[in-house]
């Protein structure tokens, strides 16, 4: 695909509401490139929460409202793997039978994540401005199993020449967070998180960059329980930090 | 109990299920040739820790001659066929034979406690994977190839294929199978106790295949 | 107690037991490497995962004319095939052919299917001894416990807790913590039981309806021993086992044992065809195969639900489970563990029964990217959740669908649902929560014990993106 004339912005109910900053640069990152970016202002969530929880009708309804947000043929952006994966890969399967559904395959069909867009459609190009640091970086179970699209922020970061990566131990295991499941199961999603932060700690990085904010509230969350210091960052405003000298 | 079986079938066709699709093949590997497949066959029996002795077809009874007596195996197992009645007859050094000549039932006891080794033929070889193919018959019974401590297996190198794909098509196997057919790859082994490697188990604590060129 | 209550039991017994969490840690980091160390080449691995789907797929297509073929084969053969719908059926009959036989004592190879039944405590029941020989089994039975995993039955023990047994058990022998040493006593004691057995009792790998043989897969030689040295031989397998051709086992065979415990091939692959002939010196007089349906055959009412059927049990789905490696295969309990298990269990035995199991998933995908039968395994598990909850269950469909409905759960999603398809609505939600986004709502709950509620931002990015210059359509 060539560099679109614009874009639509789909932020997910969690950027929203929790992590603007991360939407921003996501959307910042794009306009730098002379693309138009188009932030709808009635989207909501792609129904991704009811969806994985058995609540398929709930579901269906949430993400119905979302189609009329995205009219014309333009590229649906998502800065996160497990919302992007939800429309691209269950938007189908949710309408199937609908009289939408032709509607809601087509939106699944030009929908991307935010680094597969950056890497794929935008080739970017990064110059790096920032200060040495070593990260390490988690990849969502969606991004890098559903979506297929794990390289993508690899690639990205290793375009930043002060950048070092290290790698944790069990990098491709989930960090227990999984949506509703971390309140089905606390203790096991528990466990799990607390497992990702120690192989996280142990690496020494400087902070966690991640293409997901449901990863980050997890491990961030479960960070500030265990009184540990390590700063996440959704990749987005890393980027955008690095490429213009700002933010510490 | 026909019952059951009618009720079970009348489900299965009741929903009847079609999944059927081109199905996909690998494409067959390079063919490998003679000398490659030996090795192959050596290095792979031996990755899975079995023993391999390359030797000219006429020789075997020699390197038994020499190795049984070193290696401490006195009470062989022989079968009743070609094999076994050579080895009968040759009188290596300390070894004492036994013919498997009877059913299992009249000599139990003696089979599992007081053989140390068993020497059979194979039917052929698989070059990919280090494995003997063993049709166990009246000649060479199917314990011989479990019970006893060692087993020592006679392969012709020509019968060496290169995998077991080819073994089904070449051998014509799905004419009809014989009462038991074996693929043998190393020994007896377990990995149940933390994970860890240990040999003989329930069968054969060493495999050895002497691979006939 | 409901079934929620009791998992959330086993699985905080299973988390307080830091030895149980480093055994299956260790013992699944080793599989995984493994296993991928046998697949050196993606692309290879993708075409014999599809390969090995699309044979399984043929034989679930054709399986009621399968299944005849191969009882007539196996018949012809000299094999006895005997039908049952229920484990009551299946074990009853296993029952009647040794009493038939005075056969009092069973050598047993490992078998999952008799696990489904439950075959062990039903014959003890009845007077006749059951020695597991695979020593994995072995263990469990001097332990008292259930398999923890499919493949490697006792990976939960380390040796130490091993060696306690054998000494609690065989106080003849010397006690040790060495494997090689524990494996020569296990040796030592089970063939005794080999010698004198009257029947062996199995599973199988794979049915070839072609010429009537039965596969087994194992690595101990205790399957070989099972079927050969007692004079009854009786395998039990669920109907889904039959293969087409042949020339359909290779391949199976590959990816079977390179997914489960990452070996190119297995020390033994065993093939039966019949049962011994005359002149032959060994091998059983008489064969049986008990074939189980067990909720089988209604499992393909679901155009869906019956990739189900294609698993060959590898068990690589539970090795690359995050949440298997972190509670182990008892928190389950049920006699299939781990994804399969969160997948099959409620298809088999109800909703209503063990439908919680699906909860116990994050979705995360490890299990379906090994699969190598490609069963879409976290789709799968999450319309099973969407069968949990159905508010107009039908008849036809998994049993116990809807058992799991609550109606304050289905509140709050009707509320999310208000919420997120109604602008005004969701704007004014965000305005009050990122204005009040101090007063943390007095929720406690799972989330809550491991990590505090996330604060909102002081503005949602709908507000911030309209301030940026951010056009909205």
């Amino acid at each position: 695909m060539n560099q679109p004339d614009q874009i639509y912005f789909f932020g997910t109910c969690l950027i929203d509401l929790l992590y603007p900053k991360a939407g921003l640069a996501g959307m910042a990152l794009i306009k730098r490139q002379g693309v138009k970016v188009i932030y709808p202002a009635n989207q909501s969530c792609c129904g991704q929460p009811a969806f994985n929880s058995g609540y398929r009708q709930e579901a269906l309804a949430v993400a119905r409202a979302q189609l009329n947000c995205f009219p014309n043929d333009y590229p649906i952006v998502v800065p996160s793997g497990s919302c992007a994966g939800m429309v691209k890969h269950h938007w189908p399967e949710l309408f199937a039978g609908q009289p939408d559904e032709s509607q809601a395959i087509a939106a699944a069909q030009r929908t991307y994540e935010l680094t597969e867009f950056l890497v794929d459609v935008l080739k970017l190009k990064l110059k790096d401005l920032g200060q040495p640091t070593r990260i390490a970086i988690h990849t969502s179970c969606s991004a890098r199993r559903e979506m297929g699209i794990a390289d993508r922020i690899d690639s990205l970061i290793a375009q930043l020449s002060n950048v070092q990566v290290v790698e944790q131990a069990h990098k491709t295991e989930c960090c227990g967070f999984g949506g509703t499941f971390s309140i089905k199961q606390p203790d096991i999603s528990g466990a799990m998180v607390e497992a990702k932060c120690e192989a996280l700690l142990a690496t020494g990085a400087e902070s966690v960059i991640s293409q997901d904010c449901g990863c980050l509230m997890n491990i961030s969350g479960s960070l500030e329980h265990q009184q540990r210091e390590l700063p996440t960052q959704h990749v987005a405003e890393f980027l955008l930090q690095r490429i213009t000298g700002e933010g510490k | 109990m026909s019952s059951a079986r009618d009720n079970i079938l009348q489900r299965l066709r009741g929903n009847r299920v079609d999944l059927e699709q081109p199905e996909q093949n690998i494409p067959p590997l390079e063919a490998w040739s003679a000398e490659q497949r030996i090795t192959r066959f050596t290095e792979n029996q031996e990755a899975v820790h079995g023993e391999v002795h390359t030797l000219p077809a006429d020789q075997w009874i020699d390197w038994l001659a020499k190795e049984l007596p070193k290696r401490g195996l006195h009470q062989v197992l022989t079968g009743t066929g070609d094999t076994g009645n050579q080895l009968g007859a040759s009188n290596i050094e300390s070894c004492v034979f036994h013919q498997y000549d009877q059913p299992i039932e009249s000599w139990k006891p003696e089979l599992f406690s007081q053989i140390d080794v068993a020497i059979t033929g194979s039917r052929c070889g698989i070059a990919e994977t280090g494995t003997l193919v063993l049709m166990p018959d009246r000649d060479e019974p199917r314990l011989m190839s479990l019970v006893p401590p060692v087993h020592i297996a006679l392969l012709d190198a020509t019968k060496l294929y290169q995998s077991f794909a080819e073994v089904i098509e070449e051998e014509r196997w799905a004419d009809g199978l014989p009462t038991n057919t074996l693929l043998i790859s190393g020994p007896s082994k377990t990995a149940d106790i933390e994970q860890t490697l240990a040999y003989g188990i329930h069968g054969p604590k060493q495999l050895i295949t002497l691979l006939l060129v | 107690m409901n079934q929620y209550q009791a998992f959330y039991q086993r699985i905080d017994k299973a988390l307080q037991n830091d030895q149980l969490r480093r055994n299956f840690r260790s013992a699944m980091d080793g599989i995984r490497e493994r296993r991928l160390a046998q697949f050196p080449d993606d692309r290879e691995l993708q075409t014999l995962r599809f390969q090995a789907k699309g044979i399984r797929n043929r034989s679930l297509s054709r399986q009621a004319e399968l299944l005849e073929r191969l009882e007539t084969k196996l018949t012809e053969n000299g094999i006895q095939v005997h039908w049952a719908e229920t484990p009551l059926q299946a074990n009853a009959r296993i029952h009647e052919i040794l009493e038939a036989e005075q056969a009092t004592s069973v050598v047993k190879g490992k078998s999952m299917v008799s696990e489904e039944t439950d075959l062990n405590h039903y014959l003890e029941q009845r007077g006749i001894e059951v020695i597991e020989s695979d020593l994995g089994e072995y263990i469990l039975q001097m332990a008292q416990e259930p398999p923890s995993h499919i493949i490697v039955p006792a990976i939960h023990k380390n040796r130490f807790e091993v060696a306690e047994l054998f000494q609690k058990f065989h106080p003849e022998q010397p006690y040790t913590d060495d494997v090689d040493e524990l494996t020569g006593c296990a040796r030592q004691v089970l063939r005794k039981k080999f010698a004198y057995a009257d029947a062996g009792i199995s599973g199988v790998n794979f049915a070839v309806a072609e010429t009537g043989t039965l596969c087994l897969v194992e690595n101990e030689g205790n399957g070989r021993l099972s079927t050969t040295a007692p004079r009854i031989h009786i395998a039990i397998t669920g109907i889904e086992k039959v293969v087409e051709k042949l020339s359909d086992v290779p391949p199976l065979l590959e990816i079977l044992t390179k997914s489960a415990t990452g070996q190119p091939i297995t020390t033994y692959f065993n093939m039966i065809s019949r049962p011994r002939q005359p002149g032959e010196k060994d091998g059983p007089e008489q064969v049986h195969l008990v074939l189980l349906d067990n909720g089988r055959s209604r499992i393909r009412n679901d155009d869906e639900l019956l990739d189900t059927l294609r698993c060959i049990r590898c068990g690589s789905c539970m090795n690359h489970c995050p949440v298997y490696v972190h509670v182990g295969g008892h928190a389950y309990g049920t006699t299939y563990p781990g994804p399969i298990g969160i997948l099959l269990e409620p298809q088999r035995l109800g909703i209503d029964k063990v439908g919680s199991l699906t909860s116990a998933c994050t979705l995360c995908g490890a299990c379906g990217e090994v699969c190598p039968v490609r069963i879409p395994l976290p789709k799968l598990i999450n319309r099973l959740r969407a069968e949990a909850v159905e508010a107009t269950p039908g008849d036809n469909g998994v049993p116990g669908t809807g058992a799991l409905r609550s109606r304050s759960e289905a509140l709050i999603w009707k509320l999310w649902k208000q919420i997120y398809t109604r602008s005004r609505i969701y704007s004014a939600f965000k305005y009050l929560a990122t204005r009040l986004r101090h007063i943390k709502p007095p929720i406690s709950n799972g989330w809550t014990r491991y990590r505090p509620i996330p604060t909102p931002s002081s503005k949602p990015l709908s507000e911030l993106a309209r301030q940026q210059g951010y056009d909205d359509e």
